[in-house]
């Protein structure tokens, strides 16, 4: 009775982590498309991995605005990861094109 | 050759017989009198190789370097030096420093300048980059001046401290070196200042700018010559701002769109009969101590 009743509570919870994620599959992600972060903003839970695919046939990176974190070079098709571990607002640039900003928001 | 000898040439220059060429007439001074510093000289400017590109805007960008090349190695008079203004590499590829190389060690002239783009520094905060060119350069950190015939120059770095949302930045330790250099110079002095993000605010919603340029324009404006040079863009555009004048360059590689005439910036697609015309190098020619410096773009068509 109890563990149905956990259950019963474990399925929202994880419905609501999933539909705050923006992806397929409940997976945080980002696309990176004509030389713009889409979406612009990503609310995802704290010890998430977002992921970042770009379609552009420039190269991208994804660089932290206090440059705590900086992809590579981000070619076409190509994806990058980065797990926030701890809450809190960050915004990102492309080091290559710095009018490309986006944020991240871990909560 | 490298920089410590090319600037024993200069010295040697001080103290010997120097022909020089003035309004076409060769004649021979004993340095030390005014006439040499004044003679006439030439340089060239390329900018954006983005060697490694490949992209639909141009899928031959090797081929049109090598015509580049053979742009500058067919100036006459030959050049005394050349500038890189920056973007030598596309994204720092694999293979592309050196390819940027071995390219450059066919152009005839006896010294080549460099400065970074952002596509040269963005993915290792320059370390790549600084330890190919930055000898030579203050403290190696790729900024340098040097002084021709008269003519003072300043190749600045504005891609190490990008700003996001801004577009290039100088910096404080930059700044107050180049304050430092430039209080060293008499106002009558040429100034040349080559960067490779536009100095001037040419169109911030793209960062074609640098964000504390206005400080850089501030220490130049006591100066009666001063022409700013600078890559990023891939297009000719002008600016005078009173003695100044800014000058941004075609690149090799690919064409952008004007300010605001396409959603993003980056690499543009043109008509195949249209490219050679809109890629290129630049000359530029120094005549008199007080004259602005003639800028004569030389597009591949």
């Amino acid at each position: 009775m109890i563990r149905r009743a956990l259950s019963a509570a474990l399925v929202p919870a994880a419905l609501a982590i999933a539909l705050a994620a923006e992806g397929s599959g409940g997976t945080p992600h980002v696309q990176i498309k004509q030389f713009a972060f889409v979406p612009a903003t990503l609310t995802v839970p704290v010890g998430a991995t977002v992921t970042w695919t770009n379609a552009d046939e420039e190269p991208h990176t994804v660089t932290a605005s206090d440059r705590a974190y900086t992809s590579p070079g981000i070619e076409q098709n190509e994806t990058y990861t980065h797990r926030f571990t701890a809450p809190g607002t960050y915004t990102y640039f492309c080091a290559l094109h710095p009018h490309m900003t986006a944020t991240i928001v871990v909560q | 050759m490298e920089r410590r000898r090319f600037m024993q040439c200069l010295a040697w220059a001080g103290t010997g017989l120097v022909w020089a060429a003035r309004g076409g007439v060769l004649s021979a001074t004993m340095v030390g009198e005014a006439g040499a510093a004044g003679s006439d000289f030439t340089f060239a400017q390329i900018s954006d190789t983005h060697v490694g590109f490949a992209g639909e805007a141009n899928r031959d960008s090797l081929g049109t370097l090598k015509d580049s090349i053979d742009a500058i190695n067919a100036l006459t008079p030959r050049p005394a030096f050349v500038v890189h203004t920056g973007d030598l590499s596309h994204g720092q590829k694999p293979g592309a420093f050196d390819t940027l190389a071995e390219s450059m060690k066919t152009v005839k002239a006896e010294k080549v300048f460099y400065i970074p783009g952002e596509h040269d520094v963005a993915i290792d905060g320059g370390t790549e980059y600084l330890s190919r060119y930055g000898a030579g350069t203050y403290e190696n950190r790729g900024y340098q001046s040097f002084d021709y015939r008269g003519v003072h120059f300043v190749g600045l770095v504005n891609v190490l401290a990008y700003k996001p949302g801004v577009g290039g930045a100088i910096g404080d330790e930059q700044l107050a070196w180049l304050r430092k250099d430039l209080d060293a110079q008499q106002t009558s002095t040429p100034i040349v200042v080559f960067s490779h993000v536009p100095l001037w605010a040419v169109y911030p919603a793209w960062g074609w700018t640098t964000a504390d340029g206005e400080q850089v324009i501030g220490m130049l404006r006591r100066f009666g010559s001063v022409t700013a040079l600078n890559g990023h863009i891939h297009q000719v555009l002008q600016k005078v701002e009173g003695t100044i004048t800014f000058h941004s360059a075609r690149s090799t590689a690919f064409v952008q769109p004007a300010p605001g005439a396409a959603p993003t910036p980056g690499p543009m697609k043109v008509e195949a009969t249209e490219l050679r015309r809109l890629l290129g190098v630049r000359e530029v020619r120094y005549t008199e101590a007080a004259a602005p410096l003639a800028v004569v773009e030389r597009p591949l068509a």
